[in-house]
């Protein structure tokens, strides 16, 4: 296949999802079974296309470009600046190529799934419209060339994302949650325009390849490498938001009140993974500054993420905090400069989240039902204290989501265990090299913590006995439509699709499709050259495995001896550690110090701006209402007599002269026409004489 | 007089920019007599029509004259547009209007005097 | 006196005449039919200025959309059976005196100041393309404001002239 049909796909592949959507969103009610097919059938279609392109582009022109660019505006010769044009255009590169299934294959997989799901669901069409519309804004994000475009991806991701999260808009929390993500995000956005209008107004494009030939060139944002790290952070920004970083991570749990399919394509694998995605495409400008910044936002997110969600009781809960923990990993990955396995977690990571969310979806589908035929309207279907031993009711859940933990604690033989294993070597080698030691330290710590809690979540879901022995019997396995795509995406958790040796992913294709880009920056800001990194990365590759293999076992051994063979009792710790303990239950308190700084705050503030009225204002106005009143007095004698007569000659002369007016007010257009027409002409000829 | 006349009379003869501004002229005071002297609103609509097509002349006029392009046809074009879309509503308020008082006489509708 | 000119004012005559017709006709059906003629007239006059698209959609829209509207709105207001369908004019002295300066000072600061501005020579034979070029990239904005202003008189018309229940 020629490169013009590959691109030309790649627009087809974008477009197929818009297109399902404006026929949904029109017409969705009035198709047979509300058009679900419809979307289904586009998205499906969309990641056939996909597997093509990335097929052709990895046998046929593996280390090429493939560009499309137009002109948008074209400003011609703008004063100050010169000859202006703004350029828009779509590119795929190995980086996007592989997004681009990754995209497609999760949401495609979440389509179907939720055929099953959302079956009876009030706004079933409308879902499928938005579902599609977030398909599409994603995929414009992964296939932009340049900043404009990319943005505009981005702030479509973040409305299709508030309508997803707010689908049952109807619970308080749900649209209370879908407001939250929308706020926070736009916090992150605001950085993220910043950067970009830093470039542009030193480069006068939005095209990244454009930008990086620049900085290559020698030229620096408002001629500073400062202004240049301030761009690559403030871009970052964007990252932080739309990926959950601290310390704006607080959106994604309470994103959870969308609907479990939504959680795992959104706030799994695709959207969240946008930030992750923008870090890569910018990551040639960032400067060795900017990259520490990152990868300490990334380390600090993982870890606090990671304890919090052992503490958490919700299903979902627990899993949102170990996304934004994983994301936290990847950014890590990135800032300490070990790119391809920041991105190679990004793929592995997103099949098993997507895998985890879905299984907790069919979890709390077959819970829901299960309260429903019991008439209990009480009991939380998302409380993992509430299930137990559902292992033998539902096993292809069960079995799906066992190899799901297994993939992200990281046991061998899984995709997870050799994207973790790369991220850690990553970690080393960057301790080793600029001494940040923490770094490290933190990415083993998560390993084991994350190890703990998956298994902690496996077991208290599915083993053990169920607390009511009457509703297990209610309980069933979800129907097929939910469960293949279950069984697909565990099947994608193995090792062999990734590369074929188990202990090592640097041969795999994904290592070889996607390099570390050169860095643009100057030498003496620039992090080390990828060479120097490779070679210390190597030797600590077996450190890393053998370090992070010991950590899982130890993670997943805990958890055993805790909640399955209840030999360390959980609640006596929990009690002797109860100020942690609360500490991590609320969440670090994150919410309640927003809460308190920015609604307390505005609270504070407007009391105070009250105080003020009642106090000055009022005691100003009041002041001089009082000197008015003795003074008013006075002159009351004075206006009854003097002013009146003076006032009543002038209303008898107005009343005279409107009466000889009124007649001109004719309420008539016509007759202001007339006199509108009359002016004019009097005016051209006062202004002709003088 | 008679050096005028002796100007004007050829002037008359060979057409240049100000004939066509002059019909223009003409056209839009026609235009503002029916605007100001129709009872019947629709009449009144009419007035508007002269006087907007007297406008799209010059445009069209200066167009050609001051320089050969086409930006005064564009402008042209949006007036028209503006025509078409302006007749509609003002056509929908006249029947509007014709429901109400069961008369289109603009001077039997002066509700906005007092 | 070349073709160029006698054409002029064979059109400037029915434009002129017809539009007397419009103004001063008591017959509203007679006003109706002799804008016809000036909107013809004036289409002849664009076609001498060189401006054959705009002439082609001076007919298209006014004739075939204005006109008829207005046709339409004569019909739907004026009992047509009934012989009187002459109308009525308020104000006609003050306001022929008013119009007559209007015409008289234009047509005096037309004539002094561009009487001798003949056309600059010139090769455009269609314009219609230059037209469309110009609405889709310089005009862009004005073009799009423009159809959404149309869009909006569409509704808008539909929602006044619909009678309130």
């Amino acid at each position: 296949m020629s490169q013009e049909l590959l691109i030309n796909l790649s627009i087809v592949i974008l477009l197929l999802p818009l297109f399902g959507f404006a026929l949904l969103i029109f017409f969705g009610k009035k198709l047979p079974r509300q058009g679900d097919w419809l979307e289904t059938m586009m998205i499906s279609s969309a990641l056939v296309l996909a597997l093509i392109v990335l097929f052709q582009k990895l046998t046929l022109y593996h280390d090429a470009t493939l560009m499309l660019n137009f002109t948008w505006v074209d400003f011609h010769n703008v004063p100050g600046i010169g000859p202006l044009k703004i350029v828009l255009g779509i590119s795929v590169d190995n980086l996007a190529a592989i997004m681009m299934v990754v995209v497609t294959l999760i949401s495609a997989i979440v389509h179907w799934f939720s055929i099953g799901y959302m079956h009876g669901d009030v706004r079933y069409s409308r879902y499928f419209a938005f579902l599609g519309f977030f398909s599409f804004s994603m995929l414009l994000i992964v296939l932009a060339n340049n900043l404009l475009l990319l943005y505009v991806g981005w702030e479509l991701v973040g409305i299709s994302s508030y309508l997803l999260i707010g689908h049952w808009y109807e619970k308080k929390s749900a649209s209370d949650a879908a407001i939250k993500a929308f706020i926070v995000n736009r916090i992150g956005d605001i950085g993220f325009f910043i950067g970009i209008m830093i470039l542009f107004a030193t480069f006068h494009t939005f095209g990244l390849e454009e930008i990086f030939d620049g900085i290559q060139g020698g030229r620096l944002p408002f001629g500073s490498e400062a202004w240049l790290t301030a761009a690559g952070v403030l871009i970052f920004c964007g990252a932080v938001g739309k990926s959950a970083q601290f310390p704006l991570h607080v959106w994604l749990p309470d994103a959870m009140e969308g609907p479990t399919p939504v959680s795992a394509l959104i706030h799994a694998a695709t959207m969240v993974a946008a930030g992750i995605y923008l870090v890569a495409r910018t990551f040639p400008i960032m400067t060795a500054d900017a990259l520490t910044i990152i990868a300490y936002i990334g380390a600090i997110t993982a870890f606090i993420a990671a304890t919090i969600a052992i503490a958490q009781n919700d299903i979902k809960r627990v899993l949102a905090y170990s996304t934004v923990s994983q994301l936290g990993y990847m950014i890590m990955a990135f800032g300490v400069g070990a790119y391809t396995a920041g991105f190679f977690h990004l793929v592995t990571h997103a099949m098993f989240k997507a895998g985890l969310f879905l299984g907790s979806g069919s979890v709390i589908y077959a819970m829901h039902n299960a309260l429903h035929h019991q008439q209990d309207h009480h009991t939380d279907a998302q409380d993992i204290r509430n299930m137990g031993g559902l292992r033998t009711k539902m096993p292809v859940t069960f079995w799906t989501f066992t190899i799901y933990a297994l993939a992200i604690s990281g046991v061998p033989l899984t995709s997870g265990f050799l994207s973790k294993d790369e991220i850690l070597a990553g970690t080393l080698a960057f301790g080793g090299l600029t001494g940040h030691t923490v770094i490290p330290i933190i990415g083993f710590l998560v390993a084991g913590l994350t190890a703990f809690y998956m298994f902690r979540l496996v077991i208290l879901t599915f083993m053990g006995d169920h607390k009511d022995a009457q509703r297990l019997e209610h309980i069933h396995e979800s129907p097929k439509i939910m469960t293949v795509p279950l069984i697909v995406l565990a099947v994608l958790c193995f090792f062999i699709f990734y590369s074929f040796n188990p202990f090592g992913a640097t041969s795999g294709w994904i290592a070889r499709a996607v390099e570390r880009p050169d860095s643009v920056v100057p030498a003496s800001v620039a992090a080390a050259p990828t060479e120097t990194f490779e070679e210390v990365l190597h030797d600590s590759h077996g450190t890393a495995m053998v370090l992070s293999l010991l950590l899982a076992g130890v993670g997943i051994f805990i958890a055993f001896a805790t909640y399955y063979w209840k030999r360390i009792n959980a609640d006596r710790i929990a009690g002797s550690l109860s100020p942690i303990h609360n500490f991590l239950i609320n969440k670090w308190y994150f919410d309640d110090v927003y809460n308190g700084i920015v609604v307390g705050g505005t609270l504070a503030w407007t009391r105070l701006m009250r105080w003020f009225d009642d106090t000055i204002i009022d005691g100003i106005v009041n002041g001089s209402g009082s000197i008015t009143k003795v003074t008013s007095s006075v002159s009351g004698k004075f206006d009854s007599i003097v002013i009146d007569g003076l006032v009543n000659l002038t209303a008898y002369l107005s009343g005279f002269g409107g009466l000889i007016l009124r007649k001109s007010q004719t309420g008539k257009v016509q007759t202001y026409i007339v006199f509108v027409v009359m002016s004019v002409m009097v005016f051209y000829f006062v202004f002709r004489l003088v | 007089m008679e050096s005028f006349l002796s100007e004007f009379v050829p002037w008359l003869l060979s057409v240049k920019l100000a004939h066509f501004l002059i019909v223009s002229a003409i056209l839009f005071s026609l235009g503002i007599y029916g605007i100001v002297t129709r009872r019947n609103a629709i009449l009144v609509l009419m007035g508007i029509e002269l006087v907007l097509n007297a406008a799209n002349i010059n445009f069209i006029a200066f167009s050609r004259y001051g320089g050969v392009n086409l930006d005064g046809q564009a402008a042209a074009i949006f007036v028209i547009i503006l025509a078409a879309s302006e007749a509609a509503i003002a056509l929908a308020i006249v029947l509007n209007i014709y429901h109400r008082f069961q008369t289109v006489n603009i001077d039997d509708v002066s509700n906005l005097k007092e | 006196m070349e073709l160029f000119d006698v054409v002029f004012y064979v059109f400037a005559f029915i434009t002129v005449v017809s539009a007397f017709i419009v103004v001063f006709s008591r017959n509203i059906i007679y006003a109706a039919f002799s804008l016809l003629f000036t909107f013809f007239g004036v289409a002849g006059l664009y076609v001498l200025l060189n401006a054959d698209f705009l002439a082609v959609t001076q007919i298209l829209i006014y004739v075939g959309g204005i006109l008829v509207l207005l046709l339409f709105g004569v019909m739907l207001t004026s009992n047509v059976i009934n012989v009187d369908i002459k109308t009525g004019t308020i104000q006609t002295v003050p306001a022929l005196v008013l119009v007559a300066i209007v015409a008289g000072s234009l047509s005096g600061l037309f004539y002094s100041t561009w009487k001798d501005v003949s056309a600059p020579e010139t090769s455009v034979v269609t314009t219609t393309p230059a037209l469309g070029k110009m609405l889709m990239t310089t005009y862009l904005l004005p073009f799009e404001i423009a159809s959404v202003v149309l869009l909006v008189a569409l509704i808008g018309a539909t929602f006044i002239a619909r009678r309130s229940t």
